[in-house]
């Protein structure tokens, strides 16, 4: 394998400009939405007292998630020393610290009181796992930094190993933290489960993945860069393995809910009587996100088609932010079984169905998370070499003849 | 970038924040109404007060909301019934209203305070009050009843 | 002679004395522990509030604990139930099997391991030493993961600005509130307003009191006739009991 090459890239054409503005436009758009709800409270926004977590949620969670998984790739570099990974090692930090930021600025501008921050961050309680979180997330930034500079520093290369392994087992830990956020809870029936843990670390992978797949075919693609089917190849049959993986454990999930004469209603609702929340588990989880990808990553007829590759991506991301959100969503909208075996019914909402529509909002906020991701990308690939000049096959995969 | 663009630009910036200074020149100083009564004080001098009145207010909110301990001297609701008084025209300022007796200060020496987000600004007995808590139960009624009518049709 | 008759009547004088205030002595310190707090002096566990619901005595249409709670707190309706506060509401229970209707007020149950207080990042939800549930209103960040977490569904989140609070409840947006058990009146050797309501209008559904003294009429009740908690399986030991469930 030669030499990899890392330049800037050139960012002086219109197109480049106009990127730059329509992301900053929707961060724009962003900060209004949050201003508009922060002032008036959250009553203008479609959450209330019986789904208190959502759409922000449902993108800030996607996010996070999908940020621990883009660093993927740069462990399989440095920890499992898969060289062809390696020229993406620089790509893939990046992504993992934009997306996180991403998701953290839409989790915050969307709390009640966004002003105590400061107290947020100085005040813990460790016996709750957000307080870890927060932690293992200001960590993550600190130790990817790091991570890059010894990517980056040519005197520091020879800690990259070290710093990498460091840096994926706090990112396991991270996405476990996250994944327990539901996981700890026993109000819940959809939550309560130590399954919810290694659940999100596979989603991470398979949402990571996807997003990094699309971010390094569009950037190679309008930088005019060459990027070689070898990498391409690799690439995707790692991202079907991820999305297998991720089915494997809804599987798991539904099935041993089955098994649980107390989780049946709970499945029920989520199978069969959810209305929007059965629809996007069948058609988006299942269906666009991991069934139709599985058969287009795998069928020999569009195997090497990157457009397909590009579509597939899309539709994972797609199956991922449904998946979000039967769980987040989904998770609140199921009544507590708070007595099994009566129907019950109050003023409080107890009893039934917990109802929720989307508020603009609140979607707004969520879509200029990711663009604040994907602003943070586009700026940093200009202003430092993160993206190898040339990943044609020649250069980039270890087995091609010199 | 050109050393000339990075100039112009943080002299453009500089200026930007110079501008508030031109403010100051405004801004009223902040008139406090002395409470009214004979041998009326405050807790503590108003030197004192004035420097560390805060840390008086963060002190004892902690021991009344952790320890339940609810000794009058330092606590805000007494503060506020001694210093928010009405005024000439016999209205009692709120918090949004510089006359305030916290705010007006604060305002001019631009902390922001959120304490009147939740607590009450003005004494008890100036707050009209009306029969609002009977409209929850109602419309929390009306909205079970509409819940029954549903589930009989 | 007369020092030898004054001898020994001064030494039965003293010996009577001495048995009569040792006799006495309990009934005044049983006395001292049933007086109000001081107010500067702290909360202790040597107290846990409790509280016992009869269901049977619970009248379906009756909300005179909710009524109650709401005019305490200047609690006001926005005309939106799904974002209005409630920190107590009545339930109606119909079961599917039987037919059998219960109705109760639940409300948040003070539990001594509860979940809310886990996951709270900032400890703003906490437990005081007396064993009422509470959130810290001033370090509270406003991220409803106690909402997630309570079994219960006892918590609300306040939706819109608040003005005009009360002394008893400072309250404000971006928070969240649940009830309180009136520490403002408990700590003054008082009773929740919920439990006052039912008291005067003769239902007595609901007893309020010390689950740590085994003379309280709420201990005594519960040792005769037991006291279930709603989700007892999750064994968190809350502080509010039913009867009738």
């Amino acid at each position: 394998m030669k030499k990899i090459e890392y330049t800037k890239i050139k960012g002086h054409s219109v197109p480049y400009y106009g990127l730059l503005a329509g992301l900053g436009f929707m961060i724009l758009l962003g900060l209004i939405a949050t201003w508009y709800m922060e002032h008036n409270g959250h009553y203008v926004t479609g959450m209330t007292n019986q789904i208190v977590w959502g759409m922000p949620h449902v993108f800030a969670v996607f996010l996070i998630v999908a940020a621990s998984g883009a660093l993927n790739v740069a462990s399989i570099a440095s920890v499992f020393g898969k060289k062809i990974y390696d020229p993406l090692s620089r790509l893939s930090a990046l992504l993992a610290i934009a997306l996180l930021a991403g998701g953290l600025v839409v989790l915050l501008l969307d709390l009640g009181r966004p002003d105590r921050l400061i107290v947020a961050i100085t005040t813990y309680n460790f016996k709750s796992i957000f307080a870890w979180n927060i932690i293992l997330y200001t960590g993550f930034f600190g130790i990817v930094g790091a991570y890059i500079w010894m990517m980056m520093d040519h005197n520091m290369y020879k800690f990259k190993k070290k710093v990498g392994l460091a840096a994926f087992v706090w990112r396991l830990v991270l996405t476990t933290g996250t994944g327990s956020i539901f996981g700890f809870l026993v109000a819940r029936s959809a939550y309560d489960a130590a399954l919810m843990a290694p659940m999100f670390i596979i989603m991470s992978f398979s949402f990571g993945l996807a997003i990094f797949i699309l971010v390094l075919m569009a950037s190679y693609n309008w930088t005019g860069r060459e990027l070689g089917d070898a990498v391409i190849a690799r690439l995707r049959n790692l991202l079907g393995v991820f999305v297998a993986a991720v089915l494997y454990f809804a599987i798991v999930y539904h099935v041993t809910n089955l098994y649980i004469t107390e989780h049946h209603g709970v499945e029920k609702f989520i199978l069969r009587d959810g209305g929007i929340y059965t629809n996007l588990f069948w058609f988006g989880q299942i269906l666009i996100g991991g069934l139709i990808p599985l058969a287009l990553i795998y069928a020999p007829a569009v195997k090497t088609c990157r457009k397909t590759l590009g579509l597939v991506s899309t539709m994972i991301i797609f199956g991922g932010l449904c998946q979000m959100y039967v769980i987040i969503i989904g998770g609140q909208a199921y009544p507590m079984e708070m007595f099994p075996g009566y129907e019950v019914s109050s003023t409080f909402y107890d009893g039934v169905v917990g109802q929720y529509s989307p508020s603009l909002p609140e979607v707004i906020l969520g879509l200029s998370g990711v663009a604040v991701s994907l602003l943070l990308v586009t700026f940093a690939i200009k202003v430092l070499g993160f993206l190898p000049t040339s990943l044609a096959d020649s250069i980039a995969d270890p087995h091609a003849s010199k | 970038m050109s050393k000339r663009f990075l100039r112009i630009s943080l002299i453009f910036i500089g200026s930007i924040l110079l501008f508030p200074a031109q403010g100051m020149a405004g801004t009223p100083f902040p008139l406090i109404h002395e409470p009214e009564g004979e041998g009326v004080e405050c807790v503590e001098d108003e030197d004192e007060m004035r420097r560390n009145h805060m840390n008086y207010i963060l002190h004892q909110r902690d021991k009344t909301m952790h320890e339940g301990i609810r000794t009058e001297t330092y606590s805000l609701s007494k503060c506020i019934d001694c210093h928010v008084q009405p005024n000439d025209k016999g209205e009692v300022p709120t918090h949004e209203n510089k006359e305030h007796f916290c705010v007006a200060c604060h305002q001019y020496a631009s902390v922001q305070i959120d304490c009147f987000e939740c607590h009450a600004d003005r004494p008890q007995k100036f707050i009209k009050r009306d029969s609002k808590p009977q409209a929850l139960r109602q419309q929390l009624q009306e909205v079970l009843a509409e819940k029954d009518m549903g589930d009989a049709q | 002679m007369s020092d030898q008759i004054n001898d020994s009547r001064r030494s039965f004088l003293s010996k009577a004395a001495i048995a009569g205030s040792i006799t006495i002595a309990p009934g005044v310190f049983l006395h001292q522990t049933a007086q109000a707090k001081p107010d500067d002096q702290a909360v202790s566990s040597k107290t846990r509030w409790g509280m016992l619901i009869d269901t049977d005595k619970c009248a379906k249409g009756c909300t005179g604990c909710v009524d109650a709670c709401n005019n305490e707190h200047s609690l006001t309706g926005h005309g939106r139930p799904e974002t209005d506060t409630q920190y107590i509401r009545k339930v109606s229970l119909v079961e599917k099997q039987t037919g059998h209707e219960i109705s109760l007020p639940l409300m948040c149950q003070h539990c001594e391991n509860p979940p809310c207080v886990d996951v709270c990042p900032t400890g703003a939800s906490f437990k005081r030493e007396d064993g009422i549930v509470l959130v810290d209103k001033h370090i509270c960040i406003g991220c409803r993961y106690c909402m997630m977490a309570c079994p219960y569904k006892a918590r609300s989140f306040i939706h819109e600005v608040i003005e005009n609070q009360t002394l008893s409840a400072p309250r404000g947006k971006g928070t969240v509130e649940s009830c309180t058990m009136c520490t403002h009146r408990v700590d003054k050797d008082g009773i929740p307003a919920c439990v006052e309501a039912c008291t005067e209008d003769d239902h007595n559904a609901m007893i309020f009191g010390d689950l740590n003294d085994p003379n309280s009429e709420i201990s005594k009740e519960l040792k005769k006739h037991g006291g279930k908690q709603i989700r007892a399986d999750l064994q968190l030991n809350t502080g509010v009991r039913y009867q009738g469930l």
